[in-house]
C-alpha cells in the first residue's frame, strides 16, 4: 500500500499567486475593514482595500437635518477623538455665518481638541504595541484613555457619543471642578508615556517590526494625500495649527515633531511627541482659560434667556423661531480645516441660505491615508501588512462615513 | 420640499429637493482678483477659460473653470513655482438639485505658500464627464472614485473607476444626488431580497478573480450559469 503510493512522482509546487482575504472581520485591520491580499508566499504583491461595510451616508442625512442637529453626527464618524468632530464642523458654519465665538469658548475648544488628540493618539498607541505582539502598553494606554472618558462623561455625559458644541458656542460650559480632573490626568500621563517608551522605543522587537517598514518619502506622501502625524513622519512640516492658525494657535508655544524616514518607527516616535506636546498646549490653555460667557450673544443663533422669554413678548417669538425653524446660515460655500489627530481635518458645507445644508462634506483623513496602503505594502510580508496598516491610525466610522 | 400639510416624511421618500435658492446657483460677489496671487497669474495665464471668481467666507478664494480644461489649469497650478499647489486637500461634488448643473470642488493647499484655493467646475446633467487628475495627485484616486459612486460623475482616464463606498452591484443609482430618496429607490421588499441573493464573486475585481490558487473563487463555468438561471424561478 505504502509502496504504491510512494510510486507517485511529488506534485511540482504551484508557483502561482494566492488570494488572502484579511478582514472585514479580524481584530488586526482595527474595524470592519477588508484587504484582499495578492500572496506570493508570505510576500505581498498587491492589496485591495475594501471599504465601505460601516457606510451610514452622514452627508445624506445631513441633508435633512437643521444646523445644529448635524452636531450628533459628527462624534459618530471617529469615536476615537469625538471633540474634534464637534469642534470642527461648527467652526465651519460659525465660519461661513460670520460668527466670532467668545474667548472663553476658543480656550475651551481648544482644550477639548487636544484632549481629544491624546485621546485619540493612545488609542492607536495601545492597538499598534498589542499589533506587534506587546501587551503591556496596550493595558497602560487604556488605563490612561479610561481617564479620558471619564472626563468626557462628566463634561458631557456621554463617553463616546459627546455632541458637545453648539453653533456660537457650547452645551455647556465646564462643570465645577473639571480643570481640577483635567489637571489631575495631566499630571500622570507623562509618566505613563514614560513606561510606555520604556518598553517600546528601544525594544529589540518593536524596533524590527516597524524600522524601514512601509517607507515613504515626503513628495510622494505629499502627492498621496497624507496628512497629519504621517505626512511629518516623512519629514514635511505641515501643521495646520502653525501654517494656518485658528484659535489663536500661533499665541501657544508648541513644537511640531518632524521625522526622517517615513517609515512605521517614525510615525511611532511623531505620535509620542505629539501627545507630549499636547499636554503643553493642555497646560497654556488651562493657565489662560478667561472667564466670560461660553455662547455668543448673537441673536442669529443663542436663545434668549428664560426670563426675558417669559416677560418680552419679542423675546419669546425670537426663542419660538430659534426653536422650530432653526439656525439659518446665509448663501455661500465654506472649507475649513483643522489638525485633527489623524490629520488635515476638513470640513465643506454649502448654504442656500436656509435651515439646513445643501450639502455637508467631510475631508476624511483616514480614508485619503488608508488609499496610501496599496502603495506601502507592496513587496513586505504579510506580518509588515499589519504594522503599516496599524500605523497610519485609521479609524472606519470615518472612512465610510 | 414637502407640500404644505404633507408629513416630515414626505422628503424620506422624495430626496432631499432642490436647493431652495430661485437665483441659480448661490454665488458670492465678484471677489477682488488682486488679493490672491494665483487668481490673478490664472486670468492673465488661461483668460476664458476661468469663467468666474468669487471670495467665501470672508477669504476663501473660489475660481470657476472651464470643465473641459481642469486639467491643464489644475496641472499648471500644482508645477507652476510660483503656485505649487502640491496638496489636493479634497476632491468633492455639489448637486443643487432642480437641473441645475453639478459642481466638482478641488480644494488646494500650497505647503510652500501657505495658500489655499478653490476650483470648482461645473457639469451639466446630461454630460457628466471630466478628465481625471489621478496622473497629478494620486489621493484624486479614491476621492474621484467616491464621487462617482455617490454622484455618478464620469472621471475619464480614472484607473480604477469602480464604486468605493457602496456595494459593486449596487443598482439604485447615485445616493447624494438630490432627487434621491434617503431610504433608496426600491421597496423595502426589493432591497432586502437583493441583500440575500448576493454573490460573493461581485465582491471581487475581475483581475483579482483570475489570480490562481484561490478556490472556489474561480467564475462559474458556462453550463452553471444555466443550470442556475433554469433554478431561479
Amino acid at each position: 500500500m505504502t509502496e504504491r503510493i510512494l510510486e507517485f512522482p511529488e506534485p511540482a509546487l504551484g508557483s502561482e499567486p494566492m488570494l488572502l482575504n484579511l478582514g472585514p472581520q479580524h481584530p488586526a485591520t482595527h474595524g470592519v475593514l477588508r484587504l484582499i491580499c495578492e500572496l506570493d508566499g508570505e510576500t505581498v504583491l498587491k492589496v485591495t482595500p475594501d471599504i465601505g461595510f460601516l457606510h451610514s451616508s452622514f452627508e445624506k442625512l445631513g441633508e435633512y437635518r437643521t444646523w445644529n442637529q448635524i452636531v450628533p453626527l459628527t462624534d459618530r464618524m471617529d469615536y476615537l477623538a469625538p471633540l474634534m468632530y464637534n469642534c470642527v464642523y461648527v467652526m465651519t458654519v460659525e465660519k461661513l455665518m460670520g460668527l466670532e465665538v467668545t474667548e472663553r469658548c476658543k480656550v475651551v475648544r481648544v482644550l477639548c481638541m487636544e484632549m481629544d488628540r491624546i485621546f485619540s493618539h493612545l488609542l492607536w498607541l495601545g492597538t499598534t504595541a498589542i499589533d506587534v505582539g506587546a501587551f503591556t502598553p496596550f493595558l497602560y494606554a487604556f488605563q490612561e484613555r479610561e481617564r479620558i472618558y471619564d472626563l468626557h462623561e462628566s463634561y458631557t455625559g456621554a463617553r463616546i457619543t459627546t455632541s458637545a458644541t453648539r453653533i456660537g458656542g457650547m452645551m455647556a460650559d465646564f462643570p465645577d471642578g473639571w480643570t481640577d480632573s483635567l489637571r489631575d490626568f495631566m499630571k500622570t500621563l507623562p509618566k505613563t508615556l514614560d513606561e510606555i517608551e520604556s518598553l517600546l522605543t528601544t525594544n529589540a522587537i518593536h524596533l524590527g517590526r516597524t524600522l524601514d517598514i512601509g517607507v515613504i518619502s515626503g513628495e510622494d506622501a505629499l502627492n498621496c494625500g497624507f496628512t497629519g502625524p504621517n505626512l511629518r513622519a516623512s519629514g514635511v512640516d505641515y501643521d495646520l495649527r502653525k501654517d494656518n492658525p485658528y484659535y489663536d494657535y500661533e499665541t501657544y508655544d508648541f513644537d511640531v515633531p518632524i521625522g526622517e524616514n517615513g517609515d512605521c518607527y517614525d510615525r511611532y516616535l511623531v505620535r509620542m511627541e505629539e501627545m507630549r506636546q499636547s499636554l503643553r498646549i493642555l497646560e497654556q490653555a488651562l493657565d489662560r482659560l478667561p472667564d466670560g460667557p461660553i455662547n455668543v450673544a448673537d441673536p442669529r443663533v443663542s436663545l434668549p434667556s428664560k426670563t426675558d422669554c417669559m416677560n418680552d413678548m419679542e423675546s419669546m417669538i425670537h426663542h419660538f423661531k430659534l426653536i422650530t425653524e432653526g439656525i439659518m446660515v446665509p448663501a455661500g460655500d465654506c472649507y475649513f480645516a483643522i489638525e485633527g489627530s489623524k490629520g488635515e481635518l476638513g470640513m465643506y458645507v454649502v448654504s442656500d441660505g436656509g435651515d439646513k445644508p445643501v450639502r455637508w462634506r467631510i475631508r476624511p483623513p483616514s480614508f485619503v491615508n488608508l488609499s496610501v496602503i496599496a502603495k506601502l505594502a507592496e513587496g513586505h510580508l504579510v506580518s509588515d501588512l499589519i504594522m503599516i496598516n496599524a500605523s497610519l491610525d485609521i479609524v472606519l466610522g470615518e472612512i465610510d462615513r | 420640499m414637502a407640500d404644505e400639510g404633507g408629513s416630515a416624511f414626505d422628503a424620506v421618500e422624495q430626496g432631499p429637493g432642490a436647493s431652495q435658492d430661485d437665483a441659480g446657483t448661490p454665488r458670492g460677489g465678484d471677489g477682488d482678483p488682486s488679493s490672491h496671487p494665483s487668481v490673478t497669474a490664472l486670468q492673465s495665464r488661461f483668460g476664458a477659460t476661468i469663467l468666474h471668481h468669487e471670495v467665501q467666507a470672508g477669504d476663501q478664494h473660489v475660481v470657476f473653470v472651464d470643465p473641459a480644461r481642469n486639467r491643464e489649469v489644475l496641472e499648471w497650478l500644482k508645477d507652476d513655482p510660483e503656485q505649487r499647489y502640491d496638496l489636493l486637500a479634497d476632491v468633492t461634488a455639489v448637486d443643487y438639485g432642480g437641473g441645475k448643473p453639478i459642481q466638482i470642488v478641488y480644494q488646494l493647499w500650497s505647503v510652500g505658500h501657505k495658500r489655499a484655493l478653490r476650483v470648482k467646475c461645473e457639469l451639466p446633467l446630461d454630460d457628466l464627464t471630466i478628465h481625471s487628475v489621478v496622473e497629478l495627485w494620486k489621493t484624486a484616486n479614491w476621492l474621484e472614485r467616491e464621487v462617482y459612486d455617490l454622484f455618478g460623475v464620469d472621471f475619464g482616464g480614472h484607473p480604477d473607476l469602480r464604486r468605493i463606498l457602496m456595494p459593486q452591484n449596487y443598482a439604485e443609482g447615485h445616493p447624494l444626488r438630490k432627487d434621491f430618496p434617503l431610504r433608496g429607490r426600491f421597496s423595502r421588499a426589493e432591497q432586502t431580497r437583493r441583500a440575500l441573493s448576493q454573490d460573493y464573486r461581485d465582491d471581487y475585481t475581475t483581475e483579482l478573480l483570475e489570480v490562481g490558487g484561490a478556490p472556489g473563487l474561480a467564475p462559474p463555468e458556462p453550463d452553471d450559469l444555466t443550470e442556475e438561471a433554469e433554478d431561479t424561478p
